[in-house]
């Protein structure tokens, strides 16, 4: 009997690479390697739902335990995977068990990127990636407390509007002048940063984290110049770095993300990776990305499944992204990088807006604030380079698709 | 307990018993009905939950918010019935309620 297909990685990848594996028809033995002992559950709503205690733990699994026997899916769940040999194709676990495999997908997401300052590692310190964190999290979260957030990008603000939310003192640090700097335009910033601050967060850009402070516990982040915020916890969100060491020790080529081609291979030809972990071409853009986002998690997964059952399907996507801060909802499609030119559509007074990001005629990528019709639109729109005009563009009382 | 129906892309229909007080969407990812793909998890910013509602069931749901009309907007296969089901929580008045899911989905 031959061996079976390997996933490591119980997140959006690995669950959905179970599903595309068992509809395409694959029957042998599949096995899930998981180093979380849950079944597989989303993240997102770590920082929104489940931490604001809205959302109940089984409501995060994509699939109840019975989907898993059912599909005679083997959860090896708890158990990290120590090392790899592609040679023998033979995953050694922490506790030494070996498992052997015919074709081997790895899913092995990201994990945020730690403080290195003096400080980092006192108690009371938190990152947010899993439901571990997120629990410890939201146990800190009484009203009254007061957090200090480092980092105004997607987790810091979705976290520190939850933590308003259930009535903590909240402080945002922001290393650039501006919340979100590297994923919206300035308008789509000042609007968010407007809206957390009427909720009584202090938002406070320009501000380097030079050191964290405390007896037994973190009580003060200190920053370079000098100002001094008082803390019962810290919340870090600075990013987060591709998981890898498990691929580069075992010798996949490996450069910001385990390096796979448009259908997912790494440079081993019985290796699969799909998710924040990959860096991955992008025929649409001509160009290598690495992404943190669903969709692509869920799609390369979805790709990698039907390529290890011998197809050839491609990956090429237009990436997008959500967040979801107080009642707003922030949609994002396209990539914004190489725009010339930047068109606000609609007020931001009105709450309901976007932001449409151009070269030439070609729209790159779009920011919907409340505003599902245009992210819906810009998502064909992209796609399919249709070309437009920026200046119709400007006028929202003209839909988006006909402004050509 | 309350019964919803879904009719699959393939015609096959799937009799389910639902939990009061969640979504459709949840409703169906529990049941692994196919075609309800919910990437977004219930966040209504995927429209890949998409279903067609019953024409004799349309009226007795609440109305969809503006989000929810402007994603179904550009959804693939937009039609008279369609609701994003992630959007519809589940109440003892939808008792029999029949949903049918797009082939796109499938």
């Amino acid at each position: 009997m031959s061996e079976p297909i390997v996933i490591i990685g119980g997140g959006q990848a690995g669950a959905q690479a179970v599903d595309t594996l068992r509809r395409q028809g694959y029957a042998d033995r599949l096995v899930l390697i998981g180093a979380e002992a849950e079944l597989p559950y989303q993240r997102p709503p770590l920082s929104k739902k489940f931490l604001s205690g809205e959302l109940a733990e089984e409501r995060l699994w994509f699939r109840h335990r019975a989907f898993y026997e059912e599909h005679r899916v083997e959860l090896v769940l708890g158990r990290a995977a120590a090392r790899l040999d592609p040679a023998t194709r033979s995953i050694v676990l922490q506790d030494q068990s070996v498992w052997r495999y015919d074709r081997l997908l790895l899913c092995l997401g990201a994990s945020p990127r730690r403080l290195t300052c003096a400080g980092a590692e006192l108690p009371g310190v938190h990152y947010l990636r899993d439901l571990g964190d997120a629990s410890a999290l939201r146990a800190e979260m009484r009203p009254g407390a007061r957090v200090v957030i480092v980092g105004g990008g997607y987790i810091g603000l979705e976290t520190a509007a939850t933590c308003a939310k259930l009535g903590c003192s909240v402080k945002v640090l922001e290393m650039a002048e501006r919340i979100m700097n590297r994923v919206v335009a300035p308008a789509v910033s000042s609007f968010f940063a407007a809206e957390h601050q009427r909720h009584g967060i202090e938002i406070i850009p320009n501000a380097r984290v030079a050191a964290l402070a405390g007896q037994d516990r973190v009580a003060e982040v200190i920053c370079a110049d000098g100002t001094v915020h008082s803390a019962d916890f810290v919340v870090v969100g600075v990013g987060a770095v591709a998981t890898t060491d498990l691929a580069r020790i075992a010798g996949l080529a490996c450069d910001n993300g385990i390096v796979v081609d448009e259908f997912c291979r790494t440079s081993d030809s019985a290796i699969y990776a799909a998710g924040d972990c990959t860096n991955h071409p992008s025929p649409h853009y001509g160009r290598r990305m690495r992404l943190e986002s669903v969709d692509n998690a869920f799609e390369q997964a979805k790709t990698a499944a039907q390529n290890m059952l011998g197809g050839s399907v491609v990956h090429d996507r237009i990436p997008w992204f959500w967040s979801d801060q107080f009642d707003h909802k922030l949609l994002i499609v396209g990539l914004s990088q190489g725009a010339d030119r930047t068109v606000v559509r609609g007020d931001p007074v009105g709450r309901s807006f976007s932001v449409c990001h151009f070269s030439g005629r070609e729209l790159l990528a779009v920011e919907a604030i409340n505003h599902s019709k245009d992210y819906m639109a810009a998502r064909k729109l992209i796609a399919d380079r249709v070309s437009l005009d920026p200046d119709r563009v400007q006028d929202p009382s003209v839909a988006l698709k006909d402004a050509s | 307990m309350t019964t919803v129906f879904f009719v699959e892309a393939s015609g096959r229909e799937r009799k389910v018993d639902a939990t009061l007080g969640i979504s459709l969407m949840e409703i169906a990812k529990r049941h692994a009905i196919v075609g309800i793909i919910a990437q977004c998890g219930g966040a209504c910013a995927c429209a890949t939950c998409h279903v067609y509602v019953d024409a004799a069931w349309m009226a007795r749901l609440p109305p969809p918010e503006d989000m929810e009309v402007g994603m179904l907007e550009s959804a693939s296969q937009p039609h008279a019935g369609s609701r994003l089901s992630c959007q519809i929580t589940v109440t003892a008045a939808l008792d029999g309620l029949r949903v049918t899911v797009p082939d796109a989905q499938a």
